[in-house]
């Protein structure tokens, strides 16, 4: 199946060799990083975590959001979604490689990264994170390519193939319950020390996944002549509507009880990434902006007039994803880190260098998504012809 | 066929048989060898100072200016080649004097006297008996040592993550972030220096302790700072808890940092 | 087949490249490093452990020193010769085989070796105080 992702016309070329070149400056970047260290990033001594972790967070969201395609189709008999499945499958390959890339090219000595296998510490949340995150990219690329397999050869997957579809389920739930609970059961970090970050997380995931999902679908309904399907994307969309709306819910709740409790400690970090604190505020535009995109995002998918719009509906998605990166990648990570244990302000912006070499990552994952979409709209085209 | 599957099968034995013959022959080689020699040996120095849970008590009352706390961070900064960086992102501290509200965010109340408000303390790593950085390290790099409670770092397997980092309550940690040695202002021969991408503390100077002496803070600290086995009943620290009023940082998380405050 | 011009050739080609190191240093094989010892190593006459067993093991003995320094604070080595020592790579070590760039580096250099040691421990103690 691999040759449908090499035969292609001008636009596919181009748009990879278009990805080769971020990723090529991205690839001389992290070059320079392991020569130099880390440093030249914007890392501090205070804010330890950054741009890197705060995408692999999100990501790990994205891959997870694949599960609203296959928990439908799989355990609920919705036929319609049977379209679609191989694409919310290989969406989660791309983004879980793109996770595991974001931690590599974070590590300070990542030709040591064995050491987490070879004195694994079964106390400490990141190896459990190592243990799913693998776990869920191999579930996938096993299910993935072999359902796609059998859907081009016209015969039914394999049966062994459905035990291991069943636990993609609460696998793909668990990967961002684990990466939450990274965060969440940190005694010194009270920003984060809160029940509601994986629920949180996993709202969030499920609106960014599917809302990505939508825009790959309208994009290869546009550029080949497979259409995943009006009624699979307005399936999507409900999805993500419901899961937007919960993940503003979740954050208004964490507002309420910082703000009536009046806790000093629980404000504080609110307080700087949305008014700033003792006089620093580069993340406050950044904040109202993501609550702004992520209110728009509500309105346009609640409402059903624009909803089934689609082309209102593509607005919203990326409005959706915008702001949910903000809120999960940027403001969550800056939020949890400052002010510090000792009460400072130390801001953390990301510098050029680490900017880049995380667009290299993107490309990296978007090269990916592409090569295999690429093979599931093949396959597809192949079984209409 | 199945004449082909049991020759492929015998093929598989018989190789299995082949290759395991060499090492299990080098095996018994290597016994008749080495059996006459005697084993070499593994033992602490003699001078070792030992301990259940090492611990220091710091009597915040003698320290009246920076120039008490001066002294402390020149000498751990020397023996273990701590470097001094320009760039505040990017500094290394293994101990250093804080503010009040900074040592102790939270605990630190208003109106409080001229000599309080000023006065400096000094914050490292607490050493915890239940330390939440060694919880998360996924590789054991940093570990709490069975023998006497410090909370050490091997550089050799840290793959600098940071999640200790970020679990630390106290920042008691630094990163490399470049190369250390340009910035290392007399290199100190007998202790190594550390190497850009790895995470490193207060080690509660276990070299020195290793071999019968104090570490270096406490020895020229001038009596300020008292260190000894918080589990021995009639250490110098225990008398010292017992008969003075102590806070710890952050107490109320259940680390239970090692590090008492007099205050 | 088709392409058999192709692809013969593409082989031959592959060939000559994969044989390049071969090829190309024919004749100029560099001879077994001769390592000094200082006069401090020859007066001690026997390492920590036997010569062969150094050679053969040396970084596995320093393996088990760093675990032993690092993670348990056991610093002395009793030899099988009954010689205690103190475990360290910059003051044991080093302490007689001062000259790194005649000893260590001759046979690290010849067989392209690079351990990253000496990123933390010091490398010419003697020379720096």
């Amino acid at each position: 199946m691999l040759e449908l992702a090499i035969k292609g016309g001008k636009k596919y070329y181009g748009w990879m060799t278009f990805l080769l070149l971020i990723i090529g400056v991205g690839f001389l970047h992290y070059l320079w990083q392991l020569d130099f260290g880390l440093g030249i990033t914007g890392l501090s001594r205070d804010t330890s975590w950054g741009f890197y972790i705060a995408n692999f967070t999100f990501l790990v969201g994205v891959a997870a959001g694949g599960v609203m395609v296959v928990l439908p189709y799989y355990l609920h008999d919705y036929k319609a979604f049977g379209r679609v499945t191989i694409l919310g499958e290989f969406l989660a390959i791309a983004s879980v490689v793109m996770c595991v890339t974001f931690i590599l090219v974070d590590l300070g000595q990542p030709m040591r990264i064995f050491n987490v296998f070879i004195y694994f510490s079964p106390r400490s949340v990141l190896f459990w994170d190592t243990v799913v995150l693998n776990g869920y990219l191999f579930l996938n690329i096993i299910i993935g390519w072999n359902v796609l397999e059998a859907e081009r050869n016209q015969v039914h997957y394999q049966p062994w193939l459905k035990p291991l579809i069943y636990l993609s389920i609460p696998w793909a739930v668990s990967i961002h319950t684990v990466t939450a609970f990274l965060y969440c059961g940190l005694p010194g970090r009270g920003f984060w020390m809160t029940a509601i970050l994986a629920p949180r997380f996993l709202a969030s995931a499920f609106a960014a996944g599917p809302a990505l999902l939508i825009l790959c679908c309208l994009i290869i309904r546009r550029v080949s002549n497979f259409d995943p399907g009006r009624e699979q994307i307005q399936s999507l969309a409900k999805i993500v509507a419901y899961a937007i709306c919960i993940n503003v819910f979740f954050f208004l709740c964490e507002v309420f009880v910082a703000f009536y409790s009046n806790i000093p400690e629980h404000m504080d970090h609110i307080k700087y990434l949305f008014i700033g604190l003792h006089g620093h505020g580069a993340y406050v535009p950044w904040m109202w902006t993501s609550m702004s995109l992520m209110t728009i995002g509500i309105i346009l998918m609640v409402n059903p007039i624009t909803r089934q719009n689609e082309g209102v509906l593509a607005v919203a998605c990326v409005v959706i994803f915008l702001g949910t990166w903000i809120d999960k990648g940027l403001g969550m990570i800056a939020g949890g880190f400052t002010p510090t244990p000792l009460h400072e302000v130390n801001e953390y912006i990301p510098s050029v260098p680490e900017i880049l070499i995380a667009l290299g990552v993107w490309a990296m994952g978007f090269l990916i998504l592409t090569a295999l979409f690429k093979i599931a709209v093949g396959v597809k085209e192949e079984l209409h012809d | 066929m199945d004449s082909c599957r049991r020759r492929v099968l015998q093929l598989l034995g018989l190789s299995s048989l082949a290759l395991t013959a060499t090492p299990v022959l080098n095996a018994f080689a290597k016994e008749a060898e080495h059996a006459e020699e005697p084993k070499p040996v593994i033992k602490p120095n003699k001078k070792a100072l030992t301990a259940k849970q090492w611990a220091m008590v710091i009597d915040t009352r003698k320290f009246e200016s920076v120039d008490d706390v001066e002294p402390l961070v020149e000498a751990c900064d020397t023996i273990h080649n701590v470097p001094h960086l320009n760039n505040k992102r990017h500094e290394i501290k293994w101990i250093w004097e804080a503010h009040y509200h900074n040592a102790f965010p939270g605990k630190a109340g208003r109106f409080l006297s001229e000599a309080v408000e000023h006065r400096p303390f000094i914050v490292l790593c607490n050493h915890c008996e239940n330390p939440p950085c060694v919880r998360a390290c996924p590789t054991k790099a940093t570990f709490k040592r069975e023998s006497d409670g410090i909370v050490l770092m091997d550089f050799h397997r840290c793959i600098g993550c940071r999640f200790c980092m970020a679990a630390c309550p106290f920042g008691a940690r630094s990163f490399n972030y470049r190369d250390p040695r340009p910035f290392i202002k007399e290199i100190n021969n007998e202790y190594p220096t550390r190497m850009k991408g790895v995470v490193e503390k207060c080690n509660f100077c276990a070299e020195r302790l290793a071999l019968g002496q104090l570490p270096a803070c406490v020895e020229v600290s001038e009596g300020r700072l008292t260190f000894g086995d918080l589990y021995d009943p009639e250490s110098e620290v225990r008398e010292l808890i017992r008969t003075h009023y102590t806070i710890r940082r952050k107490q109320v998380l259940g680390t239970e940092p090692s590090v008492y405050y007099i205050v | 087949m088709k392409d058999k011009k192709f692809i013969i050739s593409g082989v031959i080609i592959f060939l000559i490249i994969a044989a390049f190191p071969f090829w190309y240093n024919r004749g100029k094989a560099a001879p077994a490093p001769e390592l000094e010892l200082t006069a401090k190593a020859k007066a001690a006459q026997v390492c920590v452990r036997s010569t062969e067993f150094m050679k053969a093991e040396h970084m596995q003995l320093l393996d088990v020193w760093r675990d032993s320094v690092v993670r348990r604070g056991d610093r002395t080595y009793v030899s099988p010769s009954g010689k205690e020592y103190n475990m360290s790579l910059s003051n044991t070590c080093l302490d007689c085989h001062s000259n790194k760039a005649e000893f260590c580096d001759r046979c690290h250099n010849y067989a392209s070796v690079r351990p990253y040691c000496w990123d933390c421990h010091i490398d010419n103690p003697k020379e720096n105080s």
